[in-house]
């Protein structure tokens, strides 16, 4: 309990963090919003109506006090300026599939980097331990989205197995849409996430424990479900340790495969300079990285007593 | 130093010259990475990488030209070599600031601890928790797309995983005797600071550089492909790969060959980072 505790309070300078950076940082960053959204043929009254729309003709002070009784009074993280919808309601009505593809993402990535780690922790020095460690400085060299054209040519176009744009309906259908995609973020997670948990399993596999299991001459498969036991934790918080890049490589990929996500709102809101939304979306995947991290440390603690202890 | 005693055991400089060039590794990523500085710099351009020809355009790969050509009959494999100009550069130049930046705060940060630490280190989970190309894109979005932007934002975003790594490194060797002796001895905070610690943590520094590097490479490529990096018609890898996607299924070497100069850049970059952690024996 005292653990939980301290845990969500030392969230709160994060979320404060968080929202007062998204504030400045559209701010501090030379360049006038409003001059910006309305492009080369603004006249000068046309960017001062747009800074009262904004609220931007206000002191700074103001402005802020506004923002942050706008997010933690009322949750209110402002309005689009094209459709004139609350941002929030535009977020939410594109977080389903976008959950829905992270959410299958972690689950490739899993299948993919703990069979790679564990092979290569079992067979340290040798061929196999060089191969899984070479192959990972490649994939980290590929931008996700030019290895998601690739896995389009390979399966969609050329074998004809899996979908390779927008999302289908019908049974079924939505998540074969999600396959390719969620395979290639995974891809791309993979890499570093099997270097490091290759570390972690060696030490696992130098334990104390595990040299007594074998001194007792268990069965091969029953010492590695205990050592596979142990791993659950290194690798429960590196994905934890990595939401944050798994969101941002997500969104991309979404662009790639035309999967109408948070990363497609995020992109046609740049295009149509719809600032609010812009900045909304930024604030809103921060908060979820946030809540992602505390969770995945409650659950660590969960798996493994000593670090409750600590 | 004087003389006869160093004769007979070799200079630092030159013991870490010969195991550098014993270690396969950092050659290989030496070696890669002096063709494609070379190319870079001097862009030997079978074609004029920005002349168009309709009559020939998306021509497949062929003798005269090796990549195939690109729908406005631009040789694609002319705009590969000059795009490695355009993104290498950007990608160096916007490493440093970065780099003196994080550095600083980590050596500042992990020395001084108290407050200052506790600051920074709030600073820094901020940071972390937004997914870094939403950070990156937010930026360039406010400051304009191309170049500018993307120096912008890593001067904003880049210096945290520095600020990190050499915290860390700070503090574990502050805990070792000889930093609190060199200022008990008499050293001013700012000589402990530059002239001990300082070069204990820049190896360590320069491997994360390297990485660095090819992350920040990656991310200019993945900019451009979204629109929002470096903008028509200056060639670059990232826009070449987005022009082809509209042709992928039936002129799949638009897209896929500029791909792969990428993929050489940045495991020339990664084996130079893995050798110099080798040959520095930081792993």
């Amino acid at each position: 309990m005292r653990w939980v505790g301290r845990s969500l309070l030392s969230v709160v300078p994060v979320v404060v963090g968080v929202v007062l950076c998204v504030f400045f940082l559209i701010r501090i960053v030379p360049g006038d919003p409003a001059a910006m959204i309305l492009g080369d043929q603004a006249t000068q009254a046309s960017i001062d109506a747009l800074h009262e729309q904004l609220g931007l003709d206000l002191p700074l002070g103001t402005q802020l006090w506004n923002w942050l009784v706008g997010v933690f009074a009322r949750g209110d993280i402002g309005t689009s300026l094209i459709t004139s919808q609350p941002v929030a309601g535009l977020v939410w009505s594109r977080a389903g599939i976008t959950a829905g593809l992270v959410l299958l993402a972690v689950g490739f990535t899993v299948l993919l980097a703990v069979p790679l780690a564990l092979l290569a922790a079992t067979h340290a020095g040798s061929w196999l331990d060089q191969l899984v460690r070479v192959v990972p400085t490649i994939g980290m060299a590929m931008p996700a989205f030019w290895v998601g054209l690739l896995l389009i040519l390979v399966f969609g176009v050329n074998l004809h197995w899996l979908p390779v744009g927008g999302v289908g309906t019908g049974p079924g259908e939505p998540l074969r849409s999600l396959v390719l995609p969620a395979f290639t973020v995974a891809l791309g997670m993979s890499p570093p996430l099997v270097r490091s948990l290759r570390e972690q399993l060696l030490e696992v596999l130098d334990a104390d424990f595990v040299v007594t299991l074998r001194a007792a001459r268990l069965p091969r498969w029953r010492v590695s479900s205990h050592v596979l036991r142990n791993a659950a934790v290194p690798t429960v918080s590196l994905l934890g340790l990595n939401v944050a890049y798994l969101i941002g490589g997500t969104l991309v990929i979404e662009k790639v495969f035309a999967i109408n996500g948070m990363g497609a709102l995020l992109f046609s809101s740049i295009s149509s300079r719809d600032f609010p939304v812009v900045q909304g979306i930024a604030l809103v995947l921060a908060l979820v990285v946030v809540v992602v991290s505390l969770l995945t440390e409650a659950l660590v603690a969960l798996l493994d007593p000593r670090i409750r202890a600590a | 130093m004087t003389g006869t005693a160093t004769r007979t055991v070799p200079r630092p400089g030159v013991r870490w010259l010969r195991r550098a060039l014993r270690n396969p590794t950092l050659i290989a990523g030496a070696v890669i990475m002096l063709v494609v500085l070379a190319l870079a710099v001097f862009s030997p351009t079978p074609y004029d990488p920005f002349a168009q020809d309709l009559d020939h355009g998306l021509d497949p790969p062929s003798p005269a030209h090796w990549f195939g050509t690109d729908q406005l009959g631009r040789d694609i494999l002319s705009r590969v070599v000059a795009a490695t100009g355009t993104d290498l550069r950007i990608a160096v130049l916007a490493a440093v600031v970065p780099f003196v930046v994080g550095v600083a705060v980590g050596l500042v940060s992990g020395y001084a601890g108290g407050w200052l630490d506790w600051i920074v280190g709030r600073v820094v989970d901020t940071f972390v928790a937004f997914p870094f190309y939403v950070l990156v894109i937010v930026v360039v979005f406010a400051a304009g797309t191309g170049e500018r932007g993307i120096y912008v934002a890593y001067a904003l975003v880049g210096w945290i995983s520095y600020a990190r790594v050499i915290r860390a490194k700070t503090r574990s060797l502050c805990r070792q005797g000889w930093v609190e002796a060199a200022y008990g001895g008499g050293l001013s905070h700012t000589r402990v600071v530059g002239r001990h610690l300082l070069p204990n943590v820049l190896p360590q520094a320069v491997v994360l550089l390297m990485t660095e590097i090819l992350l920040i490479m990656v991310a200019v490529v993945t900019l451009g492909y979204l629109g929002l990096g470096v903008q028509p018609p200056t060639p670059d890898w990232g826009t070449m790969i987005s022009d082809g996607q509209l042709f992928l299924t039936t002129k799949w070497w638009v897209s896929t060959l500029p791909g792969l100069a990428v993929v050489t850049t940045g495991v020339g970059l990664s084996l130079l980072g893995d050798g110099l952690a080798d040959v520095w024996r930081l792993r």
